[in-house]
């Protein structure tokens, strides 16, 4: 098996009839799927292929769509938030080469603001062109399964977004791992919480496609308003959800339980940051007994998932889950500072070597060299391998620990957050002289810290809301006289993480 | 109705939540705006807002709001 559309087509053999895709305007087979995106593929193929094509498509059908219609034409696809600002939208085209864009008519006008030469092909237009069947069998003939399928964006330390390559390889060996381990089939329907841009969606939307399974993309809107979203699951009759803790953490605030319950649900999966097991109980001890629940653990550079832990055992609310062992076809190392392979329950670097790793990260070696290196325990041949920047342990069971990230770089919500990165926005405002951004971790807020004639904070703010997404807006934004620096004349970001709120917070 | 108008400037300053009759249903305050919205409404107003409360129709506009407020006012 070489292309990750072959799992595509063989689901869509045998069920080409069967709802594939839901949003809450349309519900898609794999047949009208497989149509729709065939037909973009089509238009697509004009431009050449290989390349690049950025989707501005908010997250419904149609993006799906867009991006199999990517994959059909030998190209790799890079789903974009609509939603975020537009400079941030720039950056990634800027960081891509010749590259296609697609769109629809409700993103049309975005599309042109922020593309500089880049041809835009219109979704709406592009479904009613004739499928050119033969320039699609001939683009997969000369297709090998180290072909970029996407690439994911995530921030990068020095403001500029990362954006990692994954190959149909690395696709379609993590598929197999996450299908067989949690036995996924035509049975199986997702409701997707996480945005199509998230690694986190590669997971329940390439199964549906390998498996046959329903892929429902839940309204945004019911993860504020709890009683509709367990509605929802309902109505939708769904039995396995894979979303960031902080979404199953709502429910349990809410005590929603209490009110209505879920009634079909069989699998429930989370990842992306620490699951608060006070949380996870009130799930536990609220639902049927049944209900799987696991940890997953990985970052965007292992295609999703490195190791994972299936509850198999009670936890105190003050207990943490383990992040468990290594998928199948995945290994995993733990690597001390000097350099040797940490031992009994030592902490260290978690490594990884597996066909789940990217290719690097698109235009930007300096931070491929950094992050994907030669295997420090083989100095027998070239050996590539993966530095999470996580540091773990075992326990005394033999689980796989999570202590912390290595640097500042943090996660919330699910999403990366390099605090770089809103450093950049605010650095960009006119009368900024200095700034850091710090994470209060204790009361959960990111506060941004500015030294500058800028009087009023929130023109501060606004500055920064340019630049970067909703998800990684300041909670406080304070003006002080002074930043505080450290021995080597460097901002002390130290001492601001502990003194913040002395100094006007 | 100030208290609650200042709050709102709080979660999400510049925008005037009086024209709006659809707050939620365009998106305008996000589901991490909605949850301090909120817990500022119950601490400020000293309500319990119970989760059957958490429907769109009580967010979606200023008065709304205020009418759900003033509901939980009476039930104390």
């Amino acid at each position: 098996m070489k292309n990750i559309l072959e799992f595509f087509e063989t689901t869509t053999v045998k069920f080409p009839y069967k709802i594939g895709f839901t949003d809450i305007n349309r519900k898609s087979t794999f047949s009208e799927t497989m149509d729709k995106s065939k037909r973009i593929a089509s238009v697509l193929s004009l431009y050449g292929t290989g390349k690049p094509v950025a989707v501005l498509i908010d997250k419904n059908c149609n993006c799906i769509d867009a991006m199999l219609g990517a994959l059909y034409a030998g190209d790799f696809y890079i789903v974009v938030d609509v939603h975020s600002p537009q400079d941030r939208i720039k950056n990634i085209l800027s960081t891509l080469e010749d590259t296609i864009i697609i769109t629809d008519s409700n993103s049309i006008e975005l599309a042109n603001t922020v593309r500089s030469s880049e041809p835009i092909a219109l979704y709406e237009d592009a479904i009613r062109y004739d499928i050119n069947e033969n320039a699609l069998i001939n683009i997969r003939k000369n297709m090998i399964d180290m072909d970029t399928a996407y690439i994911l964006f995530t921030s990068g330390s020095t403001g500029k977004p990362k954006g990692t390559v994954i190959s149909h390889r690395s696709l379609i060996s993590y598929v197999n791992w996450i299908t067989e381990e949690f036995k996924f089939d035509e049975t199986t329907s997702f409701g997707s919480q996480t945005p199509l841009y998230f690694s986190m969606s590669v997971t329940d939307f390439y199964s549906t496609v390998k498996c046959g399974c329903c892929y429902n993309i839940i309204p945004k809107q019911h993860f504020s308003f709890p009683i509709n979203l367990v509605k929802y699951l309902n109505e939708y009759q769904i039995n396995t959800i894979y979303w960031v803790p902080t979404a199953i953490s709502i429910l349990s605030n809410w005590k929603v339980f209490d009110v209505i319950k879920p009634e079909y649900l069989k699998t429930v999966l989370f990842a992306g940051e620490v699951m608060p097991t006070k949380q996870l109980n009130y799930w536990i001890n609220s639902l049927d007994e049944n209900i799987t629940y696991a940890n997953l653990f990985g970052p965007t550079e292992t295609t999703d998932i490195c190791t994972f832990y299936v509850v198999n055992r009670e936890f105190a609310d003050d207990d943490s889950l383990p992040i468990g062992k290594h998928c199948d076809n995945c290994n995993v190392f733990i690597v001390k500072e000097d350099g040797t392979e940490a031992k009994d329950g030592e902490e260290g670097e978690l490594f990884v070597r597996s066909t789940f790793m990217a290719d690097g990260y698109y235009n930007n070696s300096e931070k491929t060299k950094e992050a994907f290196v030669q295997n420090p325990l083989n100095k027998a041949y070239p050996e590539r391998v993966y530095k999470t920047g996580d540091i773990v342990k075992y326990n005394d069971k033999g689980e796989l620990i999570y202590i912390s990230r290595k640097d500042f770089q943090i996660k919330r919500s699910g999403y990366r957050i390099e605090l770089g990165e809103i450093e950049a926005g605010a650095n960009s405002v006119e009368g900024v002289k200095n700034c850091a951004c710090i994470y209060d971790k204790e009361e959960d807020l990111l506060v941004l810290i500015y030294e500058g004639r800028v009087k009023k904070t929130e023109t501060v703010l606004a500055g920064v809301m340019k630049k970067v997404p909703s998800y990684m807006y300041p909670d406080k934004v304070l003006r002080i006289k002074e930043m505080p620096q450290n021995a080597n004349g460097k901002i002390d970001r130290k001492y601001l993480s502990t003194n913040y709120k002395k100094l006007g917070g | 109705m100030e208290k609650l108008l200042e709050i709102l400037a709080l979660i999400k300053p510049g925008v005037d939540f009086t024209k709006s009759d659809s707050i939620v249903d365009d998106g305008i305050l996000s589901s991490m705006d909605i949850a301090r919205l909120v817990g500022e409404i119950s601490d400020e107003f000293d309500v319990d807002i119970e989760v059957t409360d958490l429907v769109p129709e009580n967010f979606n506009s200023v008065d709304s709001m205020m009418k759900m407020i003033e509901r939980l006012e009476d039930e104390d």
